[in-house]
């Protein structure tokens, strides 16, 4: 199984102001330390640059991040263990705070990749029922093998 | 003894064996051996087998047993204390009120009064447990002192981190900004310039 994550942020201000200048320069380096960090199996791209951001029908001012990951240690290590760490300390230039969960998680098959669509579902399933095998965060993370049974028996409690 | 022979082991950041143990803490072979395991026992090291050479096959000789520090996190308190769990609650509170900034300040101003004007800043940073060493023109970290809370609030923990070091700096009267945000897996997420030249 690989590990899929989506991440949202509302910006401050549109992509092109002078207030979201540094965030757009950041995206280069970062995405060449994510895309190289072991375990990165994909991500989502809109178009050439890395400044593209991705285009989508959930608001003009909301920035999407969609990625594939080998485990949760790879994605951790990423996230937290590397340059990109830096980034994230300086989201409150760029974003609005927001109180309701801002990612997900949730395991995949390997191969096929996720959508948009799907993550955004998994977002509004974590924000409306907490933590869950199919919707989770790395604070409360469920395995894979838990991901896997998890649902079938609450089948069949049904 | 044991001391010493754990300090050397832990302050490599890799695997070390019995030669190796032994001659930096100045001791025989077989004495280092017995104190190795006995911290092995301890659950304080961990240990394996692996070839120190390159040779294989015949004449190679066994794999020899090497010891690194164990992962896990020990802390004794007498009589007992328990200062994780309420950090956590309160680390939670500081997220549910957005005071991340406030809370970098406070371990800013924490920070600063950690350490005398004219101290060492290696010195301090043994003192506090963040085991520095060298590499190239940084002192980097080897040890995270609030590693369990930085599992469970990476941003804030970090952050505070960094302010916290920022404050030692002011304390020692060196400039602040010596210090950066600069993670790596396994370490703690702040290094220092050598100098004051970023």
């Amino acid at each position: 199984m690989h590990l899929a994550q989506l991440n949202v942020a509302h910006m401050r201000a549109p992509m092109d102001s002078p207030e979201l200048a540094d965030f757009m320069a950041a995206l280069e380096p970062i995405y060449k330390i994510s895309d190289a960090t072991p375990g990165f199996v994909w991500r989502l791209k809109e178009g050439d640059t890395p400044q593209d951001l991705i285009q989508h029908a959930y608001g003009d001012y909301l920035v999407v991040n969609l990625s594939v990951w080998e485990s949760r240690d790879t994605l951790w290590d990423f996230v937290y263990r590397s340059a990109h760490l830096g980034v994230m300390q300086r989201r409150r230039e760029w974003f609005l705070r927001i109180a309701e969960p801002y990612t997900v998680m949730w395991w995949i098959p390997e191969g096929p990749e996720p959508t948009l669509a799907e993550g955004m579902e998994r977002l509004e399933l974590l924000r409306a029922e907490g933590p869950t095998p199919r919707a989770f965060t790395f604070r409360e993370f469920y395995d894979s093998n838990e991901a896997a049974w998890r649902p079938a028996a609450a089948e069949v409690r049904k | 003894m044991r001391r010493a022979v754990y300090d050397y082991v832990a302050s490599q950041g890799r695997e070390v064996g019995r030669n190796e143990a032994a001659e930096a803490a100045g001791v025989q072979r077989t004495l280092a051996a017995f104190h190795l395991d006995k911290l092995v026992d301890a659950g304080l090291l961990e240990s394996g087998f692996r070839r120190l050479t390159e040779k294989t096959g015949p004449g190679s000789g066994r794999p020899a047993k090497v010891y690194r520090r164990a992962p896990g996190e020990w802390q004794v308190s007498v009589p007992a204390r328990d200062y994780r769990t309420l950090a956590l609650a309160l680390a939670e509170t500081v997220d549910l009120l957005g005071g991340d900034e406030r809370a970098e300040e406070a371990a800013r101003r924490a920070g600063s009064r950690l350490a005398e004007r004219g101290e060492d800043l290696g010195e301090v940073l043994r003192r506090r447990g963040y085991e520095p060493y060298e590499e190239g023109s940084r002192v980097r970290l080897r040890n995270c002192p609030f590693h369990l809370m930085a599992e469970e609030h990476p941003l804030l923990i970090c952050s505070m981190n960094l302010e916290l070091c920022r404050g030692l700096l002011e304390g020692l009267g060196e400039d602040p900004e010596r210090a950066r945000l600069d993670a790596r897996p396994g370490e703690c997420c702040v290094s220092f310039s050598k100098t004051n030249e970023h």
